[in-house]
C-alpha cells in the first residue's frame, strides 16, 4: 500500500490530487452505506427494545431508547398462544420438506441431466410449466386433496405438497450438468449402475448444491403462510407464522407482546442465516443465473 | 468364417447397445416417479381442476354445479375485484423503484477493496430471511399513528405524521416501503453476482481511454447489467402481483380488517382469493379471480419480455 503510494507522487502531482479525491469518495461511499444500514437494522433494534417495555412505557410520549428488561412480555407469548407446539410444527415442517425435496429433487434432477430415456425433454418442459404458475392456482385442489383425506389440522398437511418441488428440479439439473462425467464414467467401467452413480458420486460432488436448496427450502418453509394458515386453523396444529398471525387481532395494541411473539419466531432462521451466510447468499445467486 | 464370427460380434454388441439404454430408460423413470407423481398429484390436477371450479358455483354444502362464464361475468362488474386489481398494480409498480435503488447499493458495495462488505450485505440481508409476518407486525408498530418510531422521529422536526396504514392517502406508499425495505437485499445479491460476472478487462479498457467511476458505471455496468435486471423486474413483478403476507397481517381480516379506513386502498388480488376461497367459502367465483391473476401475470410477463429488445443488452 505505502510503495503504491509512493510510485502514485513520483508519477505526478496530479495523481496525488486524485487520491485525496479517491479517499473522500471512499468516505462518501461508506456514509451512504451506513445509513442504509441503519435503516435496515434500526426497525430492528427498536422492535427489540419495544420487547422488553411494558405497555406503558412502550406508549410513551417522547419515547424512552432503553430497553427495561421486562421478559415476561416472552412469558406471555407462551400464555397466548401454545408457541411450544407452533414451535415444533414447524421445525418438523421445514425439517420434512427439506428432507424430501433433497431426496426426491436430486432424483429427478440427475436423471434429466444424465440419463436418456424417450419424453425427456417433453417431461422437463412439463415441469418447467409448474414454475410458471402462481401457487394460489393449487391452494383449492390441495385443500380438498387434505379435506378429503382427512387430514386437515395435521402435520402431513403443512408437509406432504412441499415435499416435491419443479423449483428444485430446476436448480439441482442445471448443477448436476455443471459437474465433470470424468468420475460417473470411470464408475460406469468398473460396472456401477445408475443408483451407485447417483448416491456414491453424483450426491457427493454435488453437496453445494443440495445446501443451496435446502437454506432457500428451509427459509421458504418457515416463512410460509399461506397454505399453513388455510390447512391448520388449530392453534396446537399451526405454525408460527399462522399463529403469530392470528395473534393481530384479538392483541393487536399489546406491541410489546407482539414485538417479543415475532422476535422469537423469526430468530431461528435469522440464526441459520448467520452461520450459513455463505450458502445462503449462494443459494439466493443461483436463483438469479437462470436468467 | 471371420466374418460370421464378426458379424456376430456386431449382433450382439448392438443388442447390448440397445439393452442398455432400455435399462437406462427404465432407471430414468424410476428417479423421476416420486416428484413427478407429487407434482401431478399436488400440482398439475389441481391447476386443471381450478380452472375447471372457476366456472361452477358452489353450494352451502360443498357440491358445485356448472355455471358457465356467470363468475366471470360477475368478475367484470365486480367493484370490489376492480379495486383489488388497481391495488395490486400500484403496490406492483411503486415496488419496481426498488430495482435501481439495489443497483447503486450493490454498486457501491462492488466498489474494488472497500471494506466492511460482508457487513453491509448482512444489513441488507437481515429482512430477506426475517419471516414477513413478523415483518408486518413490526411495520405496525412503526407506522403506529400515536406511539410509533415513525412518527416520533418526525414530531422532533414538527411534522405531525399521519396514522400510516390506516389513512388511505398513504396506505400504499407505507406499504410499498415495507416491501422494497424487505426485497432489496435479494436484489442486491443478485446485482452483485451480476455484476461480478462482468469482465474486470472492461474497466481497465475504460480507465486507460480515461473514464472515470461513474462514467464506467453508465457505460459498463448497467449495459453489461440489464440481462439481470431483466430477471429481477420479472421476479419482482410476479411476486408483487401475489403481495399477500404483508397486506394481510397489517390490515387483518375479516371484521378488524374492514375497521381499517384503508383496507379498501390496500386489499391485493391474493387477499381477496384467500377471503373468498377460505372465509365466505366462495370457491367457484375465487377460483375465478385467480384465473384473472393469472392471465393479469402472464400478460405483464408477456408484455416485459417484448419491451426487453428495447434496453436489455445481450453479449
Amino acid at each position: 500500500m505505502s510503495d503504491h503510494r509512493g510510485s502514485d507522487h513520483r508519477v505526478s502531482d496530479h495523481r496525488g490530487s486524485d487520491h485525496r479525491v479517491s479517499e473522500r469518495r471512499v468516505f462518501g461511499v461508506h456514509a451512504v452505506l451506513v445509513a442504509a444500514s441503519l435503516a435496515m437494522v434500526a426497525p430492528f433494534v427498536w422492535q427489540i427494545v419495544t420487547s422488553l417495555k411494558t405497555l406503558s412505557s412502550a406508549t410513551r410520549v417522547p419515547p424512552t431508547f432503553l430497553p427495561e428488561g421486562r421478559w415476561d412480555n416472552y412469558a406471555k407469548v407462551f400464555d397466548l398462544l401454545p408457541f411450544g407446539d407452533q414451535f415444533v410444527n414447524t421445525v418438523v415442517m421445514a425439517a420434512g420438506r427439506v428432507t424430501g425435496q433433497v431426496l426426491f429433487c436430486s432424483m429427478a434432477a440427475y436423471a434429466f441431466a444424465r440419463l436418456r430415456f424417450p419424453g425427456r425433454n417433453l417431461l422437463f418442459g412439463v415441469f418447467l410449466s409448474i414454475l410458471m404458475v402462481p401457487p394460489q392456482l393449487f391452494v383449492i385442489p390441495q385443500y380438498q386433496i387434505m379435506s378429503s383425506l382427512g387430514w386437515l389440522n395435521s402435520l402431513q398437511a403443512i408437509i406432504v405438497p412441499g415435499l416435491f418441488s419443479a423449483f428444485g428440479v430446476f436448480l439441482l439439473r442445471q448443477f448436476f450438468l455443471g459437474l465433470p462425467r470424468e468420475l460417473e464414467e470411470a464408475a460406469r467401467l468398473d460396472g456401477a449402475g445408475p443408483v451407485r452413480i447417483y448416491w456414491s458420486i453424483m450426491l457427493p460432488l454435488a453437496r453445494p448444491g443440495l445446501v443451496a436448496l435446502s437454506v432457500l427450502v428451509l427459509l421458504w418453509a418457515w416463512n410460509d403462510l399461506f397454505w399453513p394458515l388455510v390447512v391448520n386453523t388449530d392453534p396446537e396444529k399451526m405454525t408460527l407464522s399462522a399463529g403469530l398471525a392470528s395473534l393481530q387481532g384479538q392483541y393487536q395494541t399489546d406491541y410489546p407482546v407482539l414485538m417479543a411473539g415475532s422476535l422469537i419466531a423469526s430468530l431461528p432462521v435469522i440464526a441459520v442465516f448467520v452461520f450459513l451466510q455463505r450458502q445462503f447468499i449462494q443459494g439466493i445467486a443461483h436463483t438469479g443465473s437462470k436468467g | 468364417m471371420t466374418t460370421t464370427a464378426g458379424s456376430r460380434a456386431v449382433r450382439a454388441a448392438r443388442v447390448e447397445k440397445a439393452r442398455r439404454p432400455r435399462a437406462e430408460a427404465l432407471w430414468g423413470y424410476a428417479f423421476i416417479a416420486p416428484t413427478g407423481l407429487g407434482l401431478a398429484v399436488f400440482y398439475l390436477w389441481p391447476v386443471l381442476q381450478t380452472a375447471y371450479f372457476s366456472f361452477t358455483e358452489w353450494g352451502a354444502f360443498g357440491g358445485h354445479t356448472w355455471t358457465g362464464l356467470d363468475n366471470y361475468t360477475r368478475l367484470l362488474g365486480d367493484p370490489e375485484v376492480g379495486r383489488a386489481m388497481l391495488n395490486t398494480l400500484a403496490y406492483t409498480a411503486l415496488g419496481l423503484i426498488g430495482i435501481p435503488l439495489a443497483i447503486v447499493f450493490a454498486a457501491l458495495l462492488n466498489r474494488p477493496g472497500l471494506r466492511g462488505v460482508s457487513v453491509y450485505r448482512t444489513a441488507f440481508f437481515l429482512p430477506v430471511v426475517t419471516m414477513p409476518v413478523a415483518v408486518a407486525m413490526l411495520w405496525r408498530w412503526l407506522y403506529n399513528g400515536d406511539y410509533g418510531l415513525v412518527n416520533q422521529v418526525l414530531a422532533t422536526v414538527g411534522i405531525d405524521g399521519p396514522n400510516w396504514i390506516a389513512d388511505p392517502a398513504t396506505a400504499m406508499y407505507a406499504l410499498v416501503v415495507v416491501g422494497i425495505w424487505s426485497s432489496i437485499g435479494y436484489n442486491l445479491i443478485i446485482f452483485l453476482a451480476g455484476m461480478q460476472a462482468i469482465p474486470k478487462e472492461l474497466y481497465e479498457a475504460a480507465s486507460l481511454d480515461g473514464a472515470g467511476r461513474v462514467r464506467q458505471f453508465f457505460s459498463i455496468t448497467l449495459p453489461m447489467l440489464s440481462p439481470t435486471a431483466f430477471f429481477v423486474s420479472i421476479v419482482s413483478v410476479i411476486g408483487s402481483l401475489q403481495l399477500f403476507d404483508l397486506v394481510f397481517v397489517m390490515t387483518g381480516s375479516g371484521q378488524s380488517a374492514r375497521a381499517n379506513p384503508a383496507y379498501g386502498r390496500l386489499q391485493t388480488v391474493v387477499q381477496l382469493f384467500y377471503e373468498r376461497a377460505f372465509v365466505t367459502n366462495d370457491r367457484g367465483y375465487a377460483a375465478a379471480i385467480v384465473i384473472a391473476l393469472l392471465v393479469l401475470i402472464a400478460g405483464l410477463t408477456i408484455l416485459q419480455f417484448r419491451l426487453q429488445r428495447r434496453w436489455v443488452h445481450y453479449v
